[in-house]
């Protein structure tokens, strides 16, 4: 906790109604990992079973590395859970093990109620036709099979009858915006198209949980910014539950509801973007927030005072308390006026002027004389 | 030239440079083993009495399997029959469809050559246009008009059946290693010695368990062709990306399933190219086959080189080669084919070569009732250039080989004889001392004792003398191949023009069997130690020039430019920066160039020598299995260990480059 970051000092420091441990509650996990671990070594299971939770000095002296170490977190029905983490940090192994690609040495992966650790080949390859889709950050398209054949392969593989199949996927084509290409193949293709065609295969079993593998990373900024957008907007199509990892941090606040960091195989810290630039854990987070774009961060009831009094100023504006600072901050400094804040119920929450918004986006003066 | 990258550098600046080092230890070690042997006299030259008989226990235990290896209800002999009957079966058919004919219930006559012709034109063009597919068609008019078709069809049937056998068995093998790490750890190391074993030494053994004639040389062609195709597996299959594999396995495949519809096709082009070896190595031992009765191109080129009928051998010589280039630029275009086409929608635009071939076939065959000339080529008709070939080589011979002759009796005098005599008289002790500090300093202990105990085998199997005879020929031969090599590699490196020549030359020189180079040597140097050099020569100097080629080729453009811009002549440039970063390539090319010259000596021998390759061909006739087993194996185990030494030091070379191997 530095003084230098800016948003450690928010002009109202009571806790928000948007705060993790409130919103969390009437939600249902669809997936929830206990203690997960996953060693590299010589015999990782039996050294886990004789000490059940190494230190990282330990595993260090054993010769082990432990690419996930004794991770717990819940992954609630319809939110896009987001896991950041530099290369190494284990994120990616994190998935693998959640999805069962790379079994955990240790630890519960309870998936809708059943434990995928324990789960047998023939359950997990039918859980995996029909539950799960996952997206790769090299698309791992099939090289000898074009675009509607590489969409029909989950179908294929289900041996769901051609005609079938062959409708879904170019259902599947067009939800990814990649009609008239049905026969070309991967090599003919773009690096966004190519991530189209991923995702519409993964998309094509109509999985509830939906695995993203740093899914934009290897395309071009441009790229990736309109890949964002259509995510965005298939997933307010579909509602699936998400499981995301990146390594952007701009990325993960822009699509998450809530995002994890991780570090050296640790979950440091798993919250909502707003609370994590506000709070972070340690030094390591907030090293990754310190640049965050804190206007498409915080929402105007993190910002704004609290109504004490129940008073309103006379004949202000309204703003939304959900609205984030990036969409009223050109109107609220512009204007010498105190906004009133309402909430869903148009009932009024609280009030924001301009100096309010100076604090929250760059920091309480450093001269003694400004004001 | 062996510097350990792990010494600090104030170690160096004691006594000497490391190089320097190196030289005077190797030289200190030399004068040791030579007082040594100066005592005794048995370290010299291992004592005939203290040779362990293994051949003759090898010989022996193929003779009990063969003959009294009994199962109770059958004997192992019965199983080998069971399998030579089991591939008879293939061959026999495909021989009446291609060359044979039948008549059983009425007569039933062999394809055609007009319909087989266009056969492999539409081959051709269906897979890589009309370039190939005339291409193919004129060599195998070439074989029709000279009267070789039905002799190439005996080959081409061999081939045509071992490949999908071995090709399959490959492939499972290859399939199981990959899944299996320990059954991979182990049929790599059997890998290794079995494609560094010469083709011939496969023939003992073969004779043995099933005699002489087709059958026995398809069972050699499967086995000697089978680990190419599995190594090619195991590599193709590695480098299917781990994000393709976990796409499908998230998409819910079974094992079968990842496999059949994952792996394999996204593995295809590696598979491919596999397979075209295959090919080229079955037709190789098709052709070295011969020796043990197989009959077709190469038994025919095999008798007109004993009976020195030049002509004739070059005739046959030409249709080995053109049934080898046909075979292998058709399997390389497949190779080739990027992953996955665009079908056309029609059924007969699908089919259109299938069904153009059903066409051809059938109103060939109709015509082939009325003019049996379309059936079978008639004999009158056939080309032959075997008696201008034979007037040339007499002109040759009587104006040019008054002027060889003399050059080549002194080569062989001044320098063969000598040299040779060099590694007649070199006490084993001496060769066994340097191996073993060569091997300690290059790769540690584990290089070290498996060097000395491939070496020893040789040793006290009583193999030596030819060993070292091998040595020789393989020796010189292999300072002139790199040489040259090497200088055609760089100057194609540098002349965009040249290479694309020299690749060229090098593609189709690289699809000759061995046996073939035979033919120019014996027509110009007639027999002797020279003309094996030579024929060593022709075969082995290909892989120096391409890996030479390649590694000047692939050295980063920037750090060209840095020599350039520091001021460097275009020699200095060479010398001091290109040549360096490029070496351990080129060695890699060397090592190459080592192991074939090592297979060509068993060639050779079929116009005289004394050395390994000699002992495997004596074996032959006598059934002398251990004999040339042995002899097959010490062939093997020089070329295991020269290619350990060249890879340890590959390895140590770019590790201290800074640059990763693989």
């Amino acid at each position: 906790m530095t003084k230098t970051t800016p948003h450690q000092n928010p002009p109202s420091s009571q806790p928000t109604p948007s705060s993790p441990t409130s919103s969390s509650k009437e939600k249902t996990a669809k997936i929830s990992c206990h203690n997960l671990w996953k060693l590299f070594g010589k015999d990782p299971s039996r050294f886990l079973n004789q000490n059940p939770s190494p230190s990282p000095d330990s595993l260090k002296d054993e010769g082990y590395i432990g690419a996930v170490q004794d991770v717990s977190c819940e992954i609630y029905d319809g939110e896009i859970l987001i896991i950041m983490g530099l290369s190494g940090s284990g994120k990616s192994t994190l998935m693998r093990c959640i999805s069962l690609l790379n079994p955990p040495t240790s630890g519960e992966v309870i998936f809708d109620g059943q434990n995928l650790a324990q789960a047998s080949e023939p359950e997990l390859i039918n859980l995996r036709r029909h539950k799960m889709g996952m997206v790769f950050q090299n698309f791992g398209l099939l090289p000898h099979r074009t675009v509607l054949d590489n969409v029909a392969f989950p179908l294929e593989i289900q041996k769901l009858n051609k005609d079938e199949r062959i409708e879904r996927a170019r259902s599947m084509i067009e939800l990814v915006g990649l009609e008239g290409r049905e026969n070309y193949f991967p090599r003919e293709l773009s690096g966004g198209q190519q991530q189209r065609v991923g995702i519409a295969r993964s998309l094509a079993v109509e999985p509830d949980v939906w695995f993203l593998d740093e899914p934009f990373s290897a395309l071009d900024p441009l790229i990736r910014r309109d890949m964002q957008n259509e995510f965005i907007r298939l997933q307010k199509m579909l509602n699936k539950t998400i499981f995301f990892i990146t390594h952007d941090f701009d990325e993960a606040v822009r699509l998450a509801d809530r995002i994890g960091i991780m570090k050296d195989g640790r979950l440091i810290q798993l919250t909502t973007p707003e609370d994590m630039v506000r709070n972070p854990a340690d030094d390591y987070v907030a090293e990754f927030t310190k640049h965050a774009p804190l206007e498409d961060i915080l929402s105007v009831n993190i910002v704004m005072k609290k109504l004490s009094n129940g008073k309103v100023p006379e004949g202000s504006h309204t703003l939304s308390a959900q609205a984030k600072l990036h969409d009223i901050a050109a109107d609220v400094l512009r204007s010498d006026h105190v906004f009133t804040v309402v909430d869903d119920t148009k009932k009024p929450v609280g009030t924001l002027e301009r100096q309010d918004v100076i604090d929250a986006l760059f920091g309480a003066p450093s001269l003694p004389n400004s004001k | 030239m062996v510097t350990d990258t792990q010494n600090p550098p104030i170690e160096e600046n004691r006594f000497f440079s490391p190089q320097v080092r190196f030289v005077l230890t190797t030289v200190a070690i030399i004068l040791v083993a030579v007082w040594l042997s100066r005592q005794f006299n048995e370290l010299i030259r291992w004592p005939q009495e203290w040779v362990i008989p293994v051949k003759d226990w090898v010989t022996a235990y193929f003779y009990w399997l063969s003959h009294d290896l009994d199962f109770g209800l059958f004997k192992f002999r019965d199983i080998t029959r069971g399998f030579s009957w089991l591939l008879s079966w293939p061959l026999y058919w495909s021989e009446v469809f291609l060359y044979r004919g039948w008549s059983g219930l009425g007569t039933l006559l062999p394809i055609p050559w007009p319909a087989a012709l266009i056969g492999v034109g539409l081959i051709g063009h269906c897979i890589a246009g009309w370039r190939l597919s005339l291409f193919c068609m004129a060599c195998t008019l070439y074989l029709v008009v000279f009267g070789l078709w039905e002799d190439a069809m005996r080959t081409f049937s061999l081939v045509a059946v071992a490949v999908p056998f071995s090709a399959s068995i490959g492939l499972m093998l290859g399939v199981a290693s990959t899944r299996n790490a320990k059954a991979e750890s182990v049929l790599k190391v059997i890998f290794d010695f079995m494609q560094a074993t010469p083709h011939m030494a496969y023939l003992g053994p073969i004779v043995i368990f099933f005699g002489f004639g087709q059958v026995p040389a398809m069972m050699a062609m499967v086995i000697f062709s089978m680990p190419i195709m599995a190594r090619c597996t195991i590599l193709g299959l590695r480098t299917v990306p781990a994000s393709v594999i976990e796409a499908a396995t998230m998409s819910g495949c079974t094992q079968r399933q990842l496999l059949w519809k994952v792996q394999i096709p996204a593995a295809q082009n590696t598979l491919m190219v596999g397979l075209n070896q295959v090919i080229m190595q079955t037709l190789a031992m098709a052709v070295i086959a011969s020796l043990v009765g197989a009959s077709g191109l190469g038994q025919k080129l095999l008798f007109s080189l004993q009976q020195l009928r030049i002509g004739t051998a070059t005739e046959q010589g030409i249709a080995i080669v053109f049934l080898a280039i046909v075979l292998d630029r058709i399997s390389q275009a497949a190779a080739n084919r990027p992953p996955g086409r665009r079908v056309p929608h029609l059924f007969w635009q699908r089919h259109i070569h299938v069904i153009l071939f059903a066409i051809a076939f059938v109103v060939f065959v109709a015509l082939a009732q009325v003019s049996p000339a379309l059936s079978v080529f008639p004999k009158s008709l056939t080309l032959t250039f075997g008696p201008g070939i034979d007037e040339g080589v007499k002109w040759f011979s009587l104006h040019f080989y008054p002027y060889v002759k003399p050059v080549r009796d002194w080569v062989t005098v001044a320098i063969l004889l000598n040299v040779r005599l060099f590694y007649l008289v070199l006490p084993w002790i001496v060769t066994l001392s340097v191996l073993g500090y060569l091997s300690w300093r290059l790769g540690g202990w584990r290089l070290f004792v498996m060097n000395l105990a491939l070496s020893s085998f040789v040793l006290l199997s009583g193999f030596w003398k030819p060993a070292m005879m091998t040595l020789y020929i393989v020796n010189i031969a292999v300072i002139i191949s790199a040489c040259i090599g090497i200088s055609v590699g760089i100057w194609s490196a540098h002349n965009p023009r040249v290479a694309k020549i020299a690749l060229t030359i090098c593609d189709t020189l690289q699809t000759f069997p061995s046996f073939i180079y035979l033919i120019p040597v014996v027509m110009i140097f007639k027999v002797g130690d020279l003309s094996n050099i030579v024929a060593i020569l022709a075969f082995a100097t290909v892989p120096s020039i391409r890996y030479t080629y390649l590694g000047l080729s692939n050295i980063a453009p920037n750090t060209l430019d840095a020599a350039t811009v520091s001021g460097c002549t275009r020699w200095q440039k060479l010398r001091k920066v290109e040549l360096p970063i490029a070496m351990p390539e080129i060695m890699l090319g060397v090592n190459q160039t080592v192991l074939m010259s090592l297979f060509m000596t068993t060639i050779t021998a079929l116009i005289g020598s004394r050395d390994l390759g000699q002992e495997i061909l004596k074996a032959l006739p006598g059934a002398d299995t251990g004999r040339g087993l042995l002899a097959g194996l010490s062939i093997a185990f020089i070329g295991i260990i020269t290619d350990r030494l060249i890879h340890a030091w590959a390895k140590k070379r770019k590790a201290s480059m800074g640059m990763s191997d693989d």
